[in-house]
């Protein structure tokens, strides 16, 4: 029966390493920049959030509503301000500016808070659960998956259904026949990483709930984000909540085998994703 | 009334000259094929009107406006489109949003997505199906729509019929009357030359990125086209 | 005296620069009196200088390695601290095994090759960008796999058997010598294997790819072949970082941070150019040194000079120098004019 809680929690938990890497995979099909900084913005959220909870003691929610659009506008400047000019340098040139821009963020966080381990009280909401038959189910966990998920289908929709999100996919396949459509790429560029960043804002805001946090963990969530894109396969909205829900279960799986093999348990299966399926799970190339 | 405008336009493509000093008028409702060897700078004249190839010197104007140094996306708006060579379809898009992304701009005009599906009937039945599973005339015409979709003043084609069969060429020119007719005028880069003399109200033969040659079909002989085309006499 | 003769081979062939048509037999020499200067140094200064400096030529290794392997191969990897740690714990192992630690750091340097192979398999099914996380998650397997190891100590390290007997004096002067001898053998590695065959291959596929493949290079071999060099030269650094600190601990060993490093030194210094990595070690060794009062804001400032350099001066310190001057220590690379490759 733990075997089934261990895959129910993993599912959950799954959902948002899907909506954490979605704009990984979003900057990546977009842009082919490969964003190093991308975990270090999510733990950026994390602490903004630690601040303005504990610095203004504003409830959560209104955190979030203030934290995402702020991310987003701050992605749409990294894009136009950072990023932009490297692109033409080649891709060397954006993996070290988002490289450097990871280093950057870890130390002044380090500086600003201190090395220190800190978590997010939310208060009762967070250790509440519920029964299902034999398994226990956090409400926190089903919330944030409910939201990954909400998330990530209105994220498909806009890519499928306004002119702007076609011209995102659009983009995606030909830069240059896209702006003979009329997309001034660096505007669609922006916006792709805008949702990046709102994305991964509000993942980092639901890893300060669940899990603990520090200024240097934003490497190892980088890692999963990757994981999920590259096991779900790159490209692909659905392949990528795939990969991560297969990241997340495996996780939770290996964690039930032994607390030690956790990360271990969800490294071999991307190098074994790697090994006999490079494309990932789902191929495909729609966002 | 003169809509495109071409001074001296110079535009190099790596060290080579690929257009050389071109001059050219275009005028509202008409058709003008570019014809010429490969390598005589059709393509490039057309990346240049387009704005993919920036020009080293010379002027463009549209429609009196100076457009000579606007980035592709804001002719879109001024009121130009290219199909580019190839149709460079969007893969992973079905044909209707291929056909879709031309409204991006929201440019006012006669077409629209149900006027496109009259004029090639056959994409109705197949617009939900993916961009990179048609025949390369199907993906031909569904640039074209696609491009008249930002309804332009301007309808720019390379190469329409590389690659493609003489019969499927023939269909889709067969759109080509009532594209003008809407109000459309079009530059089109053509390799096939009996097939650019047929449909096109003037020609101008270019060699070595130079016109050496433009008139009416019915004023210009076969020998001097042939002349003009492969660079003889003089 | 082996050592230091073993050295001056080493030595000499790191500075057989005479057959560079354009450099002068005059910065040859100048190479050369400088090697036999700090060849000589620990007889001349006391011995926190020269542990200084081994810090010093290990950065100057491990960013010459990754130079080779972003600069030359197009190979950006993130994940090279993974051959530092089991280079590390090699000589950790085979000190165990009663091998003298000192002989032991080319025996890790081989036994990384060994490693590298199979993860080369894995690591080349990624392209471009995703290369570089990808080769990151296998430092982190690696790590993850180290730590559940017992015999080498699991998540809190180990200390290194064999070297207590040795006075400290000596140990510090041949540590450095060690050092020395990793450092002259990178730079001048890289400057013999890129002035052979597998260089002009990598400046082939680095013009053009496709042609280059067509032409009937076999462009993964030559990427294959710059993958494991650079995975000896990491390793070898990781045996010199042993046997200077004496323990290994795997957090810091296969810590993402050596990877910062070398590329910062690498991106300031020049990438591409044989010499990047020298000026871009002094430059970050200078850094270090300066800020150190300054905590974690070094790193900050760090990041901000490697991202201005990455944006604005593709070419790194050594670009503008060049550029300026047309100087070339190591004529190989971008820089090299088809009348020198004949």
């Amino acid at each position: 029966m733990q075997w089934i809680n261990a895959l129910v929690q993993g599912l959950l938990l799954g959902g948002l390493y899907a909506l954490f890497a979605t704009g990984l995979s979003l900057m990546f099909g977009v842009m082919r920049i490969v964003n190093l900084a991308h975990g270090d913005l999510a733990v950026v959220a994390s602490f903004l959030a630690l601040a303005l909870v504990g610095g203004t003691g504003l409830p959560l929610w209104v955190v979030i509503v203030v934290t995402v659009p702020l991310f987003a506008l701050l992605g749409y400047l990294t894009q136009r301000v950072l990023l932009q000019g490297s692109l033409s340098s080649g891709p060397m040139a954006t993996l070290l500016v988002t490289f450097g821009l990871s280093i950057v963020l870890q130390n002044v966080l380090l500086e600003i808070f201190s090395a220190d381990t800190r978590t997010l009280d939310s208060g009762s909401f967070a250790t509440s659960s519920f029964h299902l038959g034999p398994i226990t189910v956090g409400w926190l966990p089903l919330v944030t998956f409910l939201l990954a998920g909400a998330v990530l289908a209105g994220i498909g929709v806009f890519l499928s259904r306004t002119g702007l999100g076609r011209m995102l996919r659009a983009s995606s396949d030909d830069r240059e026949t896209a702006s003979l459509v009329g997309a001034d790429s660096r505007h669609v560029y922006g916006v792709a990483t805008a949702i990046a960043f709102a994305t991964v804002a509000l993942a980092g805001l639901m890893f300060a709930v669940r899990s603990s946090f520090d200024p240097a963990t934003g490497p190892s969530r980088l890692i999963f984000a990757f994981e999920a894109v590259v096991i779900g396969g790159l490209g692909s909205l659905w392949g990528t909540l795939l990969g991560g829900i297969v990241l997340g279960v495996t996780q939770s799986i290996g964690s039930q085998i032994d607390p030690a093999m956790t990360l271990l348990a969800g490294h071999l299966v991307f190098l074994a994703v790697l090994a006999f399926r490079p494309q990932g799970l789902l191929a495909g190339r729609t966002a | 009334m003169t809509l495109l405008s071409i001074r001296d336009l110079t535009v190099h493509h790596g060290l080579l000259r690929a257009v050389d000093g071109l001059s050219l008028d275009l005028e509202r409702g008409e058709v003008l094929a570019i014809i010429g060897a490969n390598g005589a700078g059709k393509s490039t004249l057309l990346r240049a009107l387009a704005g993919l190839d920036s020009p080293t010197s010379g002027t463009v104007h549209l429609a009196d406006r100076d457009i000579t140094r606007h980035p592709a996306h804001r002719r879109v708006s001024a009121g130009i489109a290219l199909v580019p060579e190839g149709r460079r379809l969007f893969r992973s898009l079905t044909v209707e949003e291929n056909l879709l992304t031309g409204t991006y701009r929201r440019r006012p005009g006669p077409w629209s997505l149900e006027r496109i599906y009259e004029l090639f009937p056959w994409m109705t039945e197949r617009r939900r199906q993916n961009a990179a599973q048609l025949s390369g005339g199907e993906q031909q015409a569904v640039a074209i729509g696609r491009a008249l979709l930002s309804n332009p003043d301007l309808l720019l084609v390379d190469e329409l019929s590389l690659g493609l069969a003489p019969v499927i060429v023939r269909r889709i020119y067969e759109a080509l009357p009532e594209i003008v007719a809407a109000g459309t005028t079009a530059l089109i880069v053509e390799q096939d030359v009996s097939q650019a003399m047929r449909v096109a109200d003037r020609v101008h033969c270019l060699l070595e990125g130079r016109s050496v040659l433009a008139g009416r079909p019915a004023e210009l002989t076969s020998e001097q086209v042939e002349h003009a085309y492969f660079g003889i006499g003089d | 005296m082996t050592l230091s003769h073993l050295l001056s081979e080493r030595a000499a062939a790191a500075v057989d620069v005479r057959r560079a048509a354009r450099t002068s037999k005059v910065s040859g020499g100048v190479l050369l009196a400088l090697v036999v200067l700090l060849a000589a140094l620990p007889y001349v200064v006391f011995s926190d200088v020269t542990d200084t400096l081994v810090n010093f030529f290990v950065l100057v290794a491990l960013a010459g390695m990754w130079n080779l392997l972003a600069g030359f191969g197009g190979l950006v990897s993130v994940g090279q601290q993974a051959f530092i740690g089991i280079g590390a714990y090699s000589v950790i192992a085979l000190a165990d095994l009663g091998v003298q630690p000192y002989l032991a750091v080319p025996l890790a340097a081989l036994t990384c090759v060994v490693f590298a192979v199979p993860t080369s398999w894995l690591a080349f099914r990624l392209r471009g960008d995703y290369f570089a996380v990808g080769t990151w998650v296998i430092a982190e397997v690696y790590r993850l796999l180290v730590v559940r190891i017992d015999a080498l100590g699991g998540a809190s390290g180990k200390g290194l058997s064999g070297l207590s007997g040795l006075d400290p004096a000596l140990r510090g002067a041949l540590t450095y010598w060690v050092a020395l001898t990793l450092t002259l053998a990178t730079v001048g590695g890289c400057y013999l294997l890129l002035r052979g065959r597998v260089g002009l291959s990598l400046m082939a596929v680095r013009d053009e790819e496709t042609a280059a493949s067509a032409a009937g290079i076999d462009v993964t071999r030559a990427k294959r072949i710059v993958y494991l060099v650079s995975a000896a030269g990491c390793g070898a650094a990781g045996g010199v970082i042993t046997v200077s600190s004496l323990s290994v601990n795997p957090d810091a060993i296969f810590n993402v941070q050596w990877s910062a490093y070398m590329i910062f030194i690498v991106v300031i210094g020049g990438i591409g150019f044989i010499e990047g990595p020298l000026i871009g070690a002094v430059v970050f060794f200078a850094l270090q040194q300066l800020l150190a009062d300054f905590g974690s804001w070094y790193l900050v400032i760090l990041g901000v000079v490697g991202i201005a350099a990455a944006r604005w001066l593709p070419g790194g310190l050594w670009g503008l120098v060049r550029d300026r001057t047309g100087l070339s220590l190591f004529p190989v690379g971008y820089h090299v004019r088809t009348g020198d490759v004949r």
